[in-house]
Parts: C-alpha cells; sequence; structure tokens
C-alpha cells in the first residue's frame, strides 16, 4: 500500500505514514492490473493484489508494477486496459469475468502486447486466460461438510447463479453425499458479489432453516462471523479468513495467484511468453486450503486429506460418474468424468441440491 | 459574475488540490496534470471524454426538464436499464437481422422502454399521489434484477458457456463510429440532439413554457390552467426517454452487449450533473464533459501515479463542493438583481 | 411453540437489518423537516462506520467509538451545511458529492484496517428476563444501539410534536420565509438538523461496523442510504413510520432469503425485487389521502433560503 491512513484527518488516530513512490517515470518495465473492486475487499480482488505483490517481490526493480481498482465491467473497463497498454506496460492482467470483451478489444490493437485474462473463455495470440479450479478445494471441502453436518443441511450463500457458482454447489454436493447420503443442499441468492449485511443475513436465514455449516461464494467474511456467533461451522472465501471465525471456520478455499503472476511477468519479459489457457487447481498451488480447524475429528482431517491428495495426483475428480442431475436423469456414466466443456458451461444441479436456476 | 465562477472553483480545486497532494506525498503538480491534462491531451483520450460524457449528458438533460418542474425523478438510472432491455432485445431475438431499420428500431425502443419505466412513477404520482422520489428510486432496483434475470436466462448467449451476457452485437446493431480508430459513436450525436431538442423545447414551446411556469411559480400555472398532471406526466415520460436513450446508446455502443451491469451509475451521477449544468442545456454538456474528466482523470492518475481509487474519489468530491459553493456567488447575483427590480 | 421454532430468530434478524436504516431515517428525517435535503446520507453512513471502527479497534472502547462515528457523521453533514446553507449550493447535487467523497475518505482513513475483525457490540443479557421464551431474546437480548434507536424514534416524535423548539423547526421547514420574519435563525436552526442528521447516519454507520457486520469493508453500506432516505417518503415524515417502514423492509427482506432456502420455486432476482415492490404498493395504499401527507410533508424541502430576502 503505497498510502497510509489519512485516519489522523479526523482526528480518530494516528497511524504510522508509510512513503510512496514517485511517479517520475524510469526505464523499468510495466506490468498492469486492472481490478473490478477495491483492493480492500478483503476477498477476489485482495487476493489478486497479493499476487500482484508477489510480482514486486520477486522481480524487484526489473519492474514497475500498476493496477486501477474498482473498473466498471464494461465501458470503463475497457478505456483503463487501452490506457495501460498504449503507455507502455508489457503485460496486463485483467481480473474479472466482465473484461473479457473489452480485453479482447484492445489486445486486437496493441499486438505487442501480452493480456492474461481470468475465468473467461476467449483467447488470442497475445491474449492467455486463466483460472482456479475452485472446485476441487470445494469437493475437499465437501467431504468435511458431510462429515462434520449433524443436520444433513448445508446452507449455501450464492452471488449469482453463473456456471462458476453451481459447478462449487455442485462439488460440494457431490463429495458431501459420497460420505454421508442424507446431506441436503439449501442455497440461497443475495443477487450480489459483496454485501456484508446481506451475505450475513442470508447465512442467518440458512442456519435458521437448520442448516449447521455456511458455505459461500460471495467476498465478505461476514456469513463466517454470522456462523461464529451462531455456533455452526463454516468455510472461508478467497482468503483465509480464519482470524474472523477461529472456532467456526473449518477451513477455507484460497485463491493462490502469486506463483502465476510471477511466471508470467517473467515470460513476458524474457519473451518465452505464449498464449495459453491454464485452469490449475490444488497441484498448481493456484488452489490452497486453509489449516484444517483443530475440532476436527482426526479420520475426517484423514479423509480430507486423502482426498486432496487423490485430487493432486489425479486419482480422484470430482466430478467422476456416475451421478445424477437434480431432476434424476444420469449426467455421465460410470468410469467417466464430466468434461471441461460441461464444466465450463455448467447450468444444472445435481442431486441433493434444493431449489431451482433460473432459466 | 457568472463566468467568473468556474474559474474561481478552478483556482480553489488547485490550491486544496495542491495541499492534499502534497499532504500525500505525491508531487502536486504532477497529479494536477494526470486528473486535467493528461487524460485529454491527445486525440483519443478527447474522444473518450465524449464516449464517457454520453450517457451522463442524456440522462441529465431529460432530468433537468423534470426538476425545473419540480418532478423528482430520481430514478434514471432505472429507465436507462430498461431502455437498454428494450432495445437490446430486438437484437436478442433477431441477430441474423441485417436490416438498416435494425438500429433506429433500437434506439426508439430504448427509448420507449425507458418512457414505458417512467411512466410507472407518473401513474402512480398522477392517480394515486405516491412521491416519485420512492417510486423512481425502487423501480432502480427492479430494474436492474429485471436485468439480472434476462441475461442469467432468455437472454444469454446459447454459445457463450451460460455465462450472463448476450451474443455480442452485430454491425446492422451497433453505433456507427465517427472517428475511425476510437470509440467515438453516434450516441453522442443523439445526445447532442437531444440537448438541442430541450433548449428549442423549452424556450419556444407552449410545453417548456408550462414546465418553466409549473416549477417556479405552481400558483400562477393554476391560475393560468396549466395541468399539473399533464407536466408531472411530460417530465417523466421525457425524462424516462432520455434516460432510455442512454441505455441503448451505452449497449449498443462502447458495451456491444447486453451484460448484468450496463452502468456505473451514470442515471445517479446524472443528477449531479443537472444541477452543476444548473439545469441549462448548455450548462448540462460542460457539466457532463466535467463530471467525465474527473472520471478519466481518477483513472489516469491510478495508473500513473500509483493513486488509490479512494484518493482519486475524495479529490472529485471536492472539486464537486467547490463547483457547487461557487453558487454562492451566482445566487448573490440574483439577490442583486431582485432588491434592483424592488427598488 | 411447535413449528414456530423460527419466528424468534427471524424477528431478531430482522431487528439488525432494520437498526441502521431506522438510524439513518431518523436522522434525515429531522433534516427533511427543517426543510433541508441531504442526499448524502450513504457518505456520512460510511464516515461513522469507518470512524467506529477505527476507535474500537485502537481503544476497545465502544461507547467512545460510537461517540466517534457520530462526530464523524457531524462532520460530514457539517460540510455539506456550509456548503448548502452559507454558501446556498444546490442541496441535491452537494449530497450526491458528498456521497462520492465520503466513499473515497472512508476508504483512505480504512485501509489498513481491511480484514481486521472486531467484536461484536455487547447484546443484554439479564439472567431470568434475557431466558424467557420467545420475548425474553427479542425484548431482553438486544445491543445498546439497538435500544437506543427505538428511544431516538421516540424522543424525535416527541421533539417535533411536543415541544416548542420542535415547532420552530417545523415552521423554518414548512415557510422559512415565515420563520424568518418572526425572528428564527432559519440557517442556525437547519445547521442544528443537519447535523442532527449526520450524527444519526453516523450512529447507523457505526452499528453496521461494530454489530450487524463487525468488521470494516470499502462501500460496507452498500446502498442502504439510499433505502434510508425512500423510508422517510414512506413514512410521509412521520417519525413512526419510519419505524414500521425500516422493519416491514427488512422484515421482507428477511423472509425472501428463507423463502429462497426453503426452495421457493421462484427465481431469486424476483425474489429479491420483493422489498422492492412491497414499498412500492405500500405507499400506494397510504398516498391516496393527499391532505394528510401535505400536512406532514416539509413545504419548503430542498429549497435555498435566502436571508436577505
Amino acid at each position: 500500500m503505497k498510502f497510509k491512513t489519512m485516519a489522523s484527518l479526523l482526528g480518530a488516530a494516528a497511524v504510522a505514514g508509510g512513503m510512496l513512490v514517485s511517479g517520475a517515470a524510469s526505464a523499468e518495465d510495466k506490468i498492469g492490473f486492472v481490478y473490478v473492486g477495491p483492493v480492500g475487499d478483503h476477498g477476489w480482488t485482495y487476493r489478486h493484489d497479493i499476487g500482484r505483490q508477489a510480482v514486486v517481490k520477486a522481480l524487484g526493480d526489473k519492474v514497475k508494477t500498476t493496477y486501477v481498482e474498482s473498473v466498471k465491467e464494461g465501458p470503463d473497463s475497457e478505456r483503463v486496459i487501452r490506457q495501460m497498454a498504449a503507455s507502455g506496460h508489457k503485460i496486463i492482467f485483467t481480473t474479472s469475468f466482465g473484461f473479457m470483451n473489452p480485453t479482447l478489444k484492445v489486445a486486437k490493437q496493441f499486438p505487442n502486447v501480452k493480456f492474461e485474462h481470468a475465468t473467461g473463455y476467449k483467447r488470442a495470440d497475445n491474449v492467455s486466460t486463466y483460472s482456479g479450479r475452485f472446485y476441487e478445494g470445494r469437493y475437499v471441502v465437501g467431504k468435511i461438510a458431510g462429515k462434520m453436518t449433524k443436520s444433513n443441511i448445508i446452507g449455501y450463500v450464492g452471488s449469482f447463479p453463473i456456471p462458476e457458482v453451481v459447478r462449487g454447489i455442485n462439488a460440494v454436493a457431490l463429495a458431501a453425499r459420497s460420505v454421508n447420503p442424507d446431506v441436503q443442499i439449501k442455497v440461497t441468492w443475495v443477487n450480489t458479489w459483496y454485501d456484508p449485511g446481506k451475505e450475513g443475513d442470508a447465512a442467518k436465514a440458512l442456519i435458521d432453516q437448520g442448516a449447521d455449516i455456511i458455505l459461500q461464494h460471495t467476498d465478505s467474511p461476514a456469513p463466517l462471523q454470522v456462523a461464529e456467533s451462531r455456533g455452526v461451522w463454516a468455510v472461508g472465501q478467497a482468503s483465509d479468513m480464519n482470524h474472523f471465525a477461529p472456532k467456526a471456520q473449518l477451513t477455507a478455499i484460497i485463491d493462490n495467484w502469486d506463483k502465476y503472476y510471477v511466471e508470467r511477468a517473467k515470460a513476458a519479459l524474457d519473451g518465452s511468453w505464449k498464449s495459453m489457457d491454464t485452469w490449475a487447481g490444488l497441484k498448481a498451488g493456484m488452489v490452497e486450503l486453509a489449516e484444517f480447524n483443530k475440532a476436527i475429528p482426526a479420520d475426517v482431517v484423514k479423509l480430507a486429506s486423502d482426498t486432496k491428495a487423490g485430487i493432486m495426483d489425479g486419482s480422484i475428480h470430482p466430478f467422476a460418474g456416475p451421478f445424477n442431475k437434480q431432476d434424476g436423469t444420469p449426467a455421465v456414466a460410470a468410469g467417466k468424468n464430466l468434461e471441461d466443456g460441461v464444466l465450463l458451461g455448467m447450468d444444472w444441479y445435481v442431486e441433493g441440491v434444493l431449489g431451482k436456476l433460473p432459466k | 459574475m457568472v463566468y467568473i465562477t468556474p474559474i474561481l472553483a478552478l483556482t480553489l480545486t488547485i490550491l486544496t488540490g495542491m495541499l492534499l497532494f502534497s499532504f500525500l506525498g505525491v508531487d502536486p503538480v504532477e497529479a494536477l496534470r494526470n486528473f486535467f491534462i493528461v487524460p485529454i491531451n491527445n486525440q483519443y483520450g478527447a474522444t473518450e471524454l465524449l464516449v464517457k460524457a454520453t450517457p451522463l449528458i442524456l440522462c441529465a438533460i431529460g432530468l433537468s426538464v423534470g426538476f425545473r418542474a419540480n418532478v423528482w425523478n430520481i430514478g434514471a438510472e432505472g429507465q436507462l436499464t430498461v431502455g437498454a432491455i428494450f432495445g437490446g432485445a430486438l437484437f436478442v431475438y433477431f441477430p441474423e437481422t441485417e436490416s438498416v431499420f435494425m438500429l433506429p428500431a433500437m434506439i426508439l425502443l430504448g427509448a420507449i422502454g425507458g418512457a414505458l419505466w417512467a411512466a410507472i412513477p407518473a401513474f402512480l404520482k398522477t392517480r394515486f399521489n405516491a412521491n416519485e422520489i420512492l417510486t423512481s428510486l425502487m423501480l432502480v432496483y427492479v430494474a436492474t434484477l429485471l436485468l439480472s434475470l434476462l441475461v442469467h436466462g432468455p437472454f444469454r448467449d446459447p454459445d457463450g458457456y451460460n455465462f450472463p451476457e448476450s451474443k455480442i452485437f452485430t454491425d446492422s446493431a451497433t453505433m456507427p463510429i465517427l472517428l475511425e480508430g476510437t470509440r467515438l459513436h453516434f450516441g453522442s450525436i443523439i445526445a447532442l440532439l437531444a440537448v438541442l431538442t430541450t433548449w428549442i423545447m423549452l424556450a419556444k414551446t407552449l410545453i417548456g413554457f408550462q414546465v418553466k411556469v409549473i416549477g417556479t411559480a405552481p400558483k400562477a400555472g393554476a391560475y393560468a390552467g396549466f395541468s399539473q398532471k399533464k407536466i408531472i406526466w411530460f417530465s417523466l415520460l421525457f425524462g424516462g426517454a432520455m434516460a432510455g436513450l442512454a441505455g441503448i446508446s451505452e449497449v449498443s455502443g462502447p458495451v456491444g452487449q447486453l451484460l448484468p451491469s450496463i452502468s456505473p451509475g451514470y442515471g445517479f451521477t446524472a443528477i449531479i450533473v443537472a444541477f452543476l449544468g444548473r439545469l441549462h442545456p448548455v450548462g448540462i454538456i460542460f457539466a457532463g464533459l466535467l463530471m467525465a474528466l474527473t472520471y478519466l482523470g481518477g483513472e489516469t492518475a491510478q495508473i500513473n501515479l500509483g493513486m488509490p481509487v479512494a484518493v482519486t474519489g475524495v479529490f472529485q468530491g471536492m472539486v464537486l463542493f467547490y463547483l457547487l459553493a461557487c453558487d454562492v456567488f451566482v445566487n448573490y447575483r440574483f439577490q442583486l438583481n431582485r432588491f434592483g427590480k424592488a427598488a | 411453540m411447535n413449528g414456530f421454532e423460527w419466528v424468534v430468530p427471524v424477528i431478531l434478524t430482522v431487528i439488525t437489518a432494520a437498526t441502521p436504516l431506522v438510524f439513518a431515517g431518523i436522522g434525515e428525517l429531522v433534516t427533511e423537516k427543517a426543510g433541508v435535503l441531504n442526499l448524502g446520507i450513504e457518505g456520512m453512513m460510511l464516515a461513522g462506520a469507518v470512524t467506529a471502527f477505527v476507535t474500537a479497534t485502537l481503544t476497545g472502547n465502544y461507547i467512545l467509538a460510537v461517540a466517534a462515528g457520530a462526530l464523524a457523521g457531524m462532520f460530514m453533514a457539517f460540510l455539506f451545511g456550509v456548503l448548502t446553507l452559507s454558501l446556498m449550493a444546490n442541496q441535491v447535487a452537494t449530497g450526491l458529492a458528498l456521497t462520492l467523497f465520503g466513499i473515497g475518505i472512508s476508504a483512505l482513513i480504512g485501509q489498513d484496517f481491511v480484514g481486521e475483525p472486531v467484536k461484536a457490540l455487547e447484546k443484554l443479557n439479564i439472567a431470568g428476563l434475557t431466558d424467557l421464551p420467545v420475548i425474553g431474546p427479542i425484548l431482553f437480548g438486544q445491543d445498546a444501539l439497538v435500544y437506543l434507536s427505538f428511544f431516538v424514534v421516540f424522543a424525535v416524535s416527541w421533539f417535533l410534536f411536543k415541544t416548542k423548539a420542535g415547532l420552530i423547526l417545523r415552521a423554518v421547514g414548512d415557510s422559512h420565509d415565515a420563520a424568518h420574519s418572526i425572528g428564527y435563525s432559519v440557517i442556525g436552526i437547519r445547521y442544528l438538523a443537519v447535523l442532527f442528521g449526520g450524527a444519526m447516519s453516523g450512529i447507523g454507520g457505526a452499528y453496521l461496523s461494530l454489530a450487524y457486520t463487525p468488521m470494516w469493508a470499502e462501500n460496507m453500506t452498500a446502498g442502504r442510504g439510499w433505502i434510508a432516505l425512500a423510508l422517510i417518503v414512506f413514512a410521509t415524515w412521520k417519525p413512526g413510520l419510519v419505524l414500521v417502514g425500516a422493519y416491514m423492509f427488512g422484515g421482507i427482506t428477511i423472509l425472501q432469503l428463507h423463502a429462497q432456502a426453503a426452495g421457493l420455486d421462484l427465481p431469486s432476482q424476483v425474489l429479491s425485487m420483493l422489498p422492492y415492490i412491497a414499498t412500492i404498493v405500500v405507499l400506494v395504499i397510504i398516498s391516496k389521502d393527499e391532505s394528510r401527507i401535505r400536512k406532514h410533508a416539509p413545504a419548503c424541502i430542498g429549497k435555498i433560503f435566502h436571508p436577505a430576502a
């Protein structure tokens, strides 16, 4: 953080002020990041900024990183991306799905600049895509949840019914029911990525309807806080949220972009960069699990660790057949795994998830 | 005096800005340069200013008519959204059409959609006396959720892996680009025409006269036999249509498809623009450009100086404070005039 | 209690969802009653939220934290007052600019406090009373700010309609020229009303960051200031109805979340629309009697007062 607080302005408190870099241009290479939220969201954008800091750490004085926060998807993002491309950035990371088409458009105009778009599916000679297989982490979480639940109801706070979120819900359902066939998943959609109050209220509603484990695919730690105060379990999202819920957090699914960002930045600088699609999970370390809660019994920890190891060595696939869709029709036959193409566009629930997806 | 106002505001902004940036340890001259000059010191930047200002001006010009008549439509954001839905729906259902009438039809539908959404507060106000501040605001949330519902369901691109966005609009459904190599599009012409039309309407037509009279002297308006209800209907429908045009010119302009979020709050920011421009058509053009510049400047300062978005937000608020505070001179001038007349 | 166990937790959830709206709403109501329209509620709430959070983190003293939140809200309101009352800037635009400013400055102050939890505001616990079934946790198990919110609503109601000072404040809002000619300081009274509004929004913000979701996150109000604004219109400028409106709005929001969790077969977006549509419908029903609203709506709202006139 280049600017330290101005808390003293309101007389609240004096906090040691940090120094900041000067705006003077130098010969170093520039690497750009476009964020959809503020770096202070403690969720999605926060983790991407940690990745940016890893680049700074790894490449030091050779590079200068710049970022723009809270960029709205749509025309604003295209302007920001273009401005970065036009001002000598070697490589630009655009970190939200909604930046996909703007990134492609700008990339066409700047063939010598490399672009990295997170969570999209369109590529070009100078546009790579990358995303995490977060569902792998969620599958491990599902095993723990299936064992830990007493009410057999898992509550899930969803943001928007997009494939990414649906995939996570299904992974949890499959895993939980593989160890406890009576488990059901109740989902509430809050229709926002980020509204602490509403996310917390959704968690409360789920708990009041019998859920004793709260999972979330929204950005704030509010659902964990609710779980903590209501004495049920929860799982952190995007970053380790343990200090928000030291008793309740079973584990957390952590997005870790550090390694990828450093690799790709280096590649762009030394000329070895090539357009590619990266969809990496636990094995590559792009998805991590926070330390397991001490309260989890040893056999469950072992089950979780084995599952994680299995996914990493390829012996376990979260979407391995046979299993059924919510309506009872078979989704994939025994001995087969659901293909990536189907996973990417998943818009149906598996058995055990309650409620209906909007069509 | 009215011409000195912006200059004074500018001077004060520069002075305080220098203090703020020095306090934060940024070179103040460099910071101000990045805010106000760098974003528009080339052709592309200048066109971007117009691109960003277009929806602001369109929404603000529509709102200004209502504000003049004391009709408090604060739901332009919702009307913009519904305009985009209506216009965009035509493409979603007829994506293959290459007719030259495609775009004009979409634009027309956009205006109709916005007007229809604004007709709800108008109806509730004239029929049930329901305050339009509340109804128009609540309908913003409803419109946003409606768009979300549509792009997550029926409107989404069948080849888009079920991501919530429509197909990308084809050329026949896209606003023509005015200047090759930039994003300056036909929507800016629409905005300009809207401003001219409004200006003429306010200055030359009976309805424009009625709007002004009802706003400044409702009793006089009543004596003259002007219908309050008619003015409410007119200003809401007009404001809604303008916001709807803003919506369709965004989605078939720089956005190029329907997305869950198509506007970063243009409908709300336009309220500031309307008043900053003193509800005058020409003033609104300048205010829209200035407001757009503060956004562009914020982005530039973030890229070039590593300034966090929080600082750019504080600075933007400050600029607005000064511009608004300088109204004091305008108001005092009116005072003097009043005394002059009274004497 | 069979089959109705869910009622108590739902009511408890509604209370926390409604309380920030009650504070912000009642403060803005007083401001508007004095004839001033301040659309910067969101900005004042954010300033209150971050200041209260920072104070609580640094001192651990929650009374001080809430007071600091109120002061921060007042500071923002004071800025608004200087601009609109002394410099006669347009109230609508200034309020919106205040929100932009508030989002920025709160993010700036809070940036070193993101991701830090704070202990939630203590809830009342009276042995014997709080343990009573149903009414125990609802009546005797709340935090201090919830009780304060009710107290403020009744106090404001009493002040506005039972005291001379309240009468003067309403007079200033209904006809500033008349109030001025009788010799009241229109500007002075409006300053006080604006500052009160700021303090209440600040406490509403403090409730968010100390009790509702005890943390600081940028822009954590997520539009609640706008809802508070709508609630005053909904309440036709009557304090008691602000309370009713906030609880109705909060209640429907919570119920739609429950409906989803229960697997109701409707798209979540449609369910999420319910609180907004319901607010419109209820407003339409209660708005029929035009004269009643006229009686309560301040006539001079948003109009600039020129002392010289």
